[in-house]
């Protein structure tokens, strides 16, 4: 104790103060920098797949700001690949997963928090026991299911081909895949829309919600619907917003699933457009980044919209370890 | 009247559940089931499925004596889990760099919002885009770095394409990709959650910075660390498809292919649905098998609060 006191003292010394404040001006100065200089390294890749996919084809040598500038690359590219039809697909399937799984993950979490049923932490511990097994595993099966759905149901009901296997078109002209099974939007969505991941998050942030609320609810005759959807989700707005930003990132990057799924182009998401394109021009590097440019951008506005959420999602989403 | 208002509570509770149950035993539980019987089984999907017992996983992890050397069945098994556990090399490294970041981020300092969004940039754009990006950048003759390197006078490699150097180029741009990302973000928030009396205590004991951070920042980050290292382990194990299917295909001969790159290519390119399915287990089983290492061994290592 008394040698904390003694330099105690010492900090009230002016010398030592005037030191510590250059110490301090120096530090910041590095740490400064540092954050300057790694940040450069960071937007350099980009900064260049931004210049290249302005550039001329085959320019070799390193421009920091195209010269000429070639607006053109951008049409080719989205004409050389229908990206057009690739967005509309991500986004209807990325919107379906993420309000299907934010809203089956958010029921299910209100049973598993709020709820008091037999077999209930049997089930939960089930749900927790699933969230180590590697996606490989399930897809297999799951492909092979969907695969074979449509044959299962010619087996099921006597006339065969109904509706099931006929080819899907809108307005008579747009192919919109199959109805069900392989190459059809069903398969694209279907499994995405549940979660055990998103349940124990959502279920984790649900026990911390004071009861009082709903006791209140509860005399006045609230229905448990009524709690959950009145009391709860309005409640869980941060966690929703969340895991909705975490689930629309996820399968909007999804690249597996949608690549062994789908077999016509019309039914492709974006990032397995952007693969097919890339095997079409592999060395012309000026469309290629441009495809790239094409497909970042939407995550970045996102991102710019959700960045609170997610800064706060990542460390809710810790809360397990 | 307390019997009704309990089953009540319990048709509500499966009512909840119901939506999710269905997709969960649909597409999670029972297709782990039907990969582990599908493990036992040859299966091209043109013809029946024919149970062949244990065959799959004898093939995929035995070995046979051919002239006094035990020969792997599956030699280029045994080859992709290696170039697996020699992409989790880049663990550590990337989670160095974080805590680095993280540091040196925790700063008060105008603007610093934006910097951390930079950071994060290429968590966000992460995927085909940023593999298609580095795939430029890597390449032998048009790519960013022997560019930058032939301004140096140095005659730069093909990064991607030299047996070599693919496995550290790939873990390079995997470095580049993460350190700013959720592990830095996972460490920010442990960092801003350490008392800043032991700080301040610690000034008054004369520390230096480094003292600081080995005495106290490093130990309280303990807990994350942990956590941070657990989730990487695992997500390293089934990693490396989308990276090495854009960027490489897998080659130079095999030089960059997974075991989740290898399950892909049986079931899905030649159709070998149980061994995929064995393939596939024989990962589950290890990844299982080393998180609980890691919670029995790990867990004393780390001292909570």
């Amino acid at each position: 104790m008394s040698t904390i006191n003694r330099r105690n003292l010492l900090l009230l010394d002016d010398e030592f103060e005037r030191n510590s404040k250059i110490n301090t001006y120096l530090k910041n100065f590095i740490q400064v920098s540092v954050i300057f200089i790694l940040g450069i390294t960071m937007l350099i890749p980009f900064y260049w797949m931004i210049v290249t996919s302005l550039s001329a084809p085959g320019s070799l040598d390193l421009q920091l700001i195209p010269d000429p500038v070639m607006w053109e690359n951008y049409p080719k590219a989205w004409m050389a690949v229908n990206f057009g039809r690739g967005y509309i697909n991500s986004m209807l399937v990325t919107m379906c997963v993420t309000f299907g799984q934010v809203f089956t993950s958010s029921m299910a979490a209100y049973a598993f928090a709020r709820l008091d049923f037999p077999g209930r932490d049997k089930v939960f511990l089930a749900y927790l026991a699933t969230m180590m097994i590697p996606k490989d595993v399930t897809m297999i099966p799951n492909f092979i299911l969907l695969k074979y759905i449509p044959e299962g149901l010619n087996i099921l009901f006597s006339p065969e081909n109904l509706f099931w296997t006929q080819d899907l078109f809108l307005f008579g002209k747009y192919y919109m895949g199959k109805p069900i099974g392989y190459d059809s939007y069903f398969a694209l969505i279907m499994p995405g829309l549940f979660s055990a991941y998103g349940t124990f998050m959502l279920r984790q942030f649900f026990m911390t919600i004071p009861t009082d609320l709903e006791d209140a609810a509860k005399i006045d005759g609230c229905s448990y619907f009524g709690i959950y959807w009145r009391v709860i989700l309005p409640l869980s707005k941060p966690a929703l917003a969340t895991l909705t930003t975490f689930t629309f990132m996820g399968s909007w990057k999804e690249f597996m699933w949608p690549l062994v799924i789908t077999s016509s182009l019309d039914m492709k998401t974006l990032p397995i457009l952007l693969q097919y394109f890339q095997g079409l021009y592999f060395t012309e590097w000026n469309l290629l980044m441009a495809g790239s440019v094409i497909m970042v951008i939407p995550a970045l506005i996102m991102f710019l919209f959700a960045q609170r959420f997610f800064v706060e999602g990542i460390q809710l989403g810790a809360v397990k370890g | 009247m307390a019997q009704t208002i309990r089953t009540k509570e319990t048709i509500a509770g499966y009512g909840f559940l119901l939506p999710n149950l269905i997709g969960f035993l649909a597409f999670t539980s029972i297709p782990v089931l039907a990969s582990l019987v599908l493990g036992f089984m040859r299966w091209d999907l043109t013809s029946p499925p024919v149970y062949i017992g244990l065959e799959n996983f004898v093939n995929l992890l035995g070995f046979t004596k051919e002239n006094g050397h035990w020969i792997p069945n599956d030699g280029r098994f045994w080859y992709y889990v290696y170039n697996t556990m020699f992409f989790m090399l880049g663990i550590p490294i990337s989670m160095a760099a974080s805590l680095f970041l993280a540091v040196v981020l925790n700063n008060k300092m105008k603007g610093i919002s934006v910097v951390r969004t930079v950071y994060f940039m290429p968590t966000l754009a992460s995927g085909i885009a940023i593999y298609v990006l580095w795939r430029w950048i890597f390449n032998e003759e048009f790519g960013l770095l022997n560019i930058l390197l032939g301004h140096f006078g140095i005659d730069g490699p093909g990064w991607l394409t030299n047996r070599a150097l693919a496995k550290p180029s790939l873990i390079f741009m995997g470095i580049w990709m993460n350190m700013g990302g959720y592990n830095m973000i996972l460490y920010l928030a442990g960092i801003q959650g350490i008392p800043q009396e032991l700080y301040e205590a610690s000034a008054i004991d004369g520390a230096s910075s480094w003292q600081k951070f080995q005495h106290i920042t490093w130990p309280m980050l303990g807990p994350t660390t942990f956590f941070i290292f657990i989730m990487s382990v695992i997500a390293g194990f089934q990693g490396g498809f989308d990276a090495a299917f854009v960027m490489t295909g897998g080659g130079p001969a095999g030089a960059t292919t997974t075991v989740s790159y290898y399950i892909y290519q049986n079931a899905y390119e030649w159709f070998h649905m149980g061994y995929a399915a064995s393939i596939a287990w024989v990962l589950f089983l290890s990844v299982f098998i080393v998180t609980l290492m890691n919670w029995k061994y790990g867990g004393k290592v780390v001292h909570y609060q």
